[in-house]
């Protein structure tokens, strides 16, 4: 699946010179322009950052600092879904951490990293701002919430559960 | 839209706007706040919608899709106007009824509404429902009454009356002093006073000078900033366009949290439409005064919460603070003078320029003027934001407003200020909730966060979990707090799993100290606060877990043990099928026992056992 993408964008580069062009004329074009190419890709290829890094002359190494320091980029590929499990303060008190600790034992996944079957990228967040719901997750813009390690397999459909 | 080119043609259309609306007219008040909608309320909206379209009565009634009315335990809400009557939990199978019977009959539909957990008594009236009847909604009460995407609503709620006020009646140092009068403090953290930051930013020489609206609202358990950007963003565009006429700036920031997709999208909305109607842009309202709203996404790092930080992110640049020998307001953004200051702060403007300093001032306490907005959150009946003056207590936020704590338990701490703040005990309940006294009970104000924790929440895990948090989001600029955090939080690893000693805990309170002493940004030196707090009020908890390897309220999972009753346990075989560590075995119909070296003590098995089987101690 990877590889597809990769060559689907070896295709499509043209979409970056579009984005560094929507740019290049700002006074501070990296961040934003580098979110909208992790919207576009659901990631920051390496070829992408190249492009970019020749147009407007700045190095690879500054973008690739931005790109690890800030949490919004990714420099692998996304799983087709994202799910953020809420870990605010009254996520967690409501037991936030058996909720994360079924998902990505269902998923068979850490957090922060893709399934194998590259449907689901597991993310944990520091809040969603929906506290009234907590224990609390998203999956890409649909929320699920007063969650207990009961309703998750329900939740992912279960197509996830355990092989027992 | 038609550009506005002066104050008097403002007043025009607001007046057009007055003239065009029916007040009597039913109006369904539909919260579509992040709340509200999580639990369904676009779904019910659509039903509305659907069936008001399908009886051909749209001309006899309206529908307001609103931002957060605040009562986010309730939702998905609805306020049916002119009357205020709130139904709680709308569901689309209900839309039929609303409209038949309350609507069209005025009759009430006792189910949906509010019942008093304390009394058993329905409430009809969203007036009387204590959760609002005991709030000063100034900056958050027009969030119910208009949709954030019609500026329309907005001006015929006097919106930008002020704005014109300012641009007419007023020199920009007349609205400097009307802000210092006020005594208005900085509602994002550190408290500091608006009108002086403000003066010290008008006094700077430098030009351009720039504005910065701090949304990137990272506290977790916090959710006010995103509700007033989502249902009022007007309200800050008027109030940053007033500071900007103050310190004759051109250009001005928003800094939202990616995290809050609907908060842009409804603030670009409003970006626009007062660019359209000539509120925002070139010669505002036809002066001679130009000023432009800019929105920046967040990268999702809480440091960049932090003003400094911020203004390095805008800039392009890694977000880490830089020191403060001089400030913002003489060399910020791009080095250039400027003003930074939370949603919250901006949205108090507006109203202080129409009613007034004194009047302002007149609410509050000695040193802290106005009214804050908490989110309420935790284990309290009555999750959601409430907007009260400044001096309440928290005993009546937590009880009055916020309806007590859940199924009867013993509430044990508030923890207010956000990682930067602290845990107050259930005996200093009755404090006043201002920034000298959330200060000095080592807490904090913060950005107003308000986590009710209850019997069953172990101070310890609290503290080790906003390490975890902290250590997480470290920008790791400074030694002390990158190495200093992770230190404190293999020692708070070792307390909870029963490997510490008291010497360690010593320890633990003299990194915290060095941590705060040593570490240049705000958020670096208020992050012991947590641990600070609890070690002050809840050392007991702290000796149990290192003295007696007990965790008293059963959450650390290397002290507490689960087992099951065999006289209880009929073999039903739900713990068996859920457990997800295979800890536990048995024949059907035979009582089941844990297997205590594979249990990693999840507690699934306590919650799926219908015959209360599992014990934990």
């Amino acid at each position: 699946m990877a590889e597809q993408r990769t060559e689907s964008l070896k295709l499509d580069l043209d979409k970056v010179d579009q984005i560094i062009e929507k740019y290049r004329h700002d006074k501070a074009p990296y961040i934003p322009l580098m979110q909208e190419i992790n919207d576009e890709y659901r990631y920051l290829p390496e070829e992408a950052l190249k492009r970019v890094s020749k147009a407007l002359n700045i190095s690879l190494s500054e973008l690739y600092s931005l790109a690890t320091f800030y949490k919004c980029f990714s420099l692998t590929p996304r799983g087709e879904h994202e799910l953020q499990v809420c870990l605010g303060t009254a996520c967690h008190v409501r037991g936030a951490s058996q909720i994360l600790e079924k998902i990505t034992r269902n998923l068979q996944v850490e957090p922060g990293k893709t399934t194998d079957d590259g449907k689901y990228t597991v993310e944990t967040v520091n809040c969603l701002g929906a506290c009234a719901l907590g224990p609390l997750v998203m999956i890409d813009d649909k929320y699920f919430g007063n969650l207990t390690p009961d309703k998750i397999d329900k939740m992912l459909g279960g197509n996830h559960e355990e092989d027992k | 839209m038609k550009k506005i080119n002066s104050p008097a043609e403002l007043e025009k259309l607001r007046e057009s706007i007055l003239e065009s609306m029916d007040k009597d007219k039913p109006c369904i008040s539909i919260c579509t706040g992040t709340g509200c909608s999580a639990s369904g309320a676009l779904e019910v909206a659509s039903a509305f919608e659907a069936l008001i379209k399908e009886r051909g009565i749209e001309a006899n009634i309206d529908t307001k899709l609103t931002g957060c009315h605040g009562f986010c335990e309730q939702g998905p809400l609805i306020v049916l106007k002119p009357r205020n009557i709130l139904y709680c939990r709308v569901q689309p199978e209900d839309v039929g009824e609303i409209v038949d019977k309350t609507l069209l009959k005025e009759e009430i539909l006792e189910r949906l509404l509010y019942v008093n957990p304390v009394t058993g008594e329905r409430i009809a009236l969203e007036e009387e429902v204590p959760f609002y009847n005991k709030q000063l909604r100034l900056t958050f009460g027009n969030n119910g009454q208009l949709e954030p995407t019609k500026i329309e609503d907005y001006l015929a709620l006097g919106g930008y009356a002020s704005l014109r006020k300012a641009l007419e009646e007023m020199t920009p140092q007349e609205v400097l002093e009307e802000v210092k009068a006020s005594g208005l403090r900085g509602r994002g953290g550190a408290g500091f006073p608006t009108g002086r930051k403000w003066e010290s930013c008008f006094n700077a020489p430098g030009y351009p000078k720039y504005l910065i609206c701090n949304a990137d609202e990272g506290d977790p358990g916090c959710f006010q900033d995103r509700s007033i950007l989502e249902g009022n963003p007007h309200s800050v565009i008027e109030g940053m366009i007033i500071g900007a006429y103050v310190v004759n700036s051109p250009e001005g920031y928003v800094y939202v949290r990616r995290e809050y997709p609907l908060a842009i999208k409804n603030l670009s909305i409003a970006i626009d439409q007062a660019k359209e109607y000539g509120l925002l842009g070139e010669n505002i309202l036809g002066s001679n005064f130009s000023f432009d709203i800019k929105i920046n996404r967040g990268g999702g790092a809480f440091v960049c919460g932090e003003s400094s930080a911020s203004i390095a992110s805008i800039e392009g640049k890694v977000g880490e603070p830089r020191d403060k020998h001089t400030h913002a307001t003489e060399k910020g953004l791009w080095n250039k003078p400027t003003i930074l200051n939370n949603v919250k702060t901006w949205a108090n403007i507006p109203l202080i320029i129409e009613k007034g300093a004194r009047w302002f001032s007149s609410i509050g306490t000695e040193n802290s003027k106005g009214t804050m907005i908490f989110s309420l959150t935790g284990k309290v009946n009555n999750t959601g934001l409430v907007e009260v003056p400044m001096g309440i207590t928290l005993k009546e936020l937590v009880y009055d407003l916020g309806g007590g704590v859940p199924d009867g338990k013993k509430l044990k701490a508030v923890q207010t200020g956000g990682p930067s703040g602290g845990c107050i005990p259930e005996r200093l309940l009755d404090l006043p909730v201002d920034y000298e006294k959330l200060t000095e009970a080592g807490s904090m104000m913060g950005s107003g966060g308000m986590i009710v924790m209850d019997e069953d929440t172990c101070m310890v895990d609290v503290a080790k979990y906003f390490l975890l948090f902290t250590q997480d989001e470290s920008c790791g600029c400074c030694f002390s707090c990158r190495e200093g955090i992770t230190r404190m939080l293999e020692i708070m690893e070792d307390v909870s799993r029963g490997e510490s000693s008291l010497e360690q805990l010593d320890l633990l309170g003299e990194l915290a100290q060095v941590v705060k002493d040593s570490t240049m940004c705000g958020l670096g030196q208020s992050c012991p606060n947590p641990v600070l707090s609890t070690i002050r009020y809840f050392e007991d908890e702290y000796r149990a877990h290192i003295m007696d390897k007990e965790c008293p309220a059963g959450v650390c999972r290397d002290l507490i043990t689960f087992t099951i009753n065999e006289e209880l346990c009929n073999g039903c075989g739900v713990c068996l099928k859920k457990c997800p560590a295979e800890a536990i075995q048995g024949e059907k119909k035979e009582p089941h026992a844990i297997i205590q070296e594979k249990c990693t003590s999840c507690g699934i098995c306590l919650e799926v056992c219908k015959y209360d089987a599992v014990n934990k101690k």
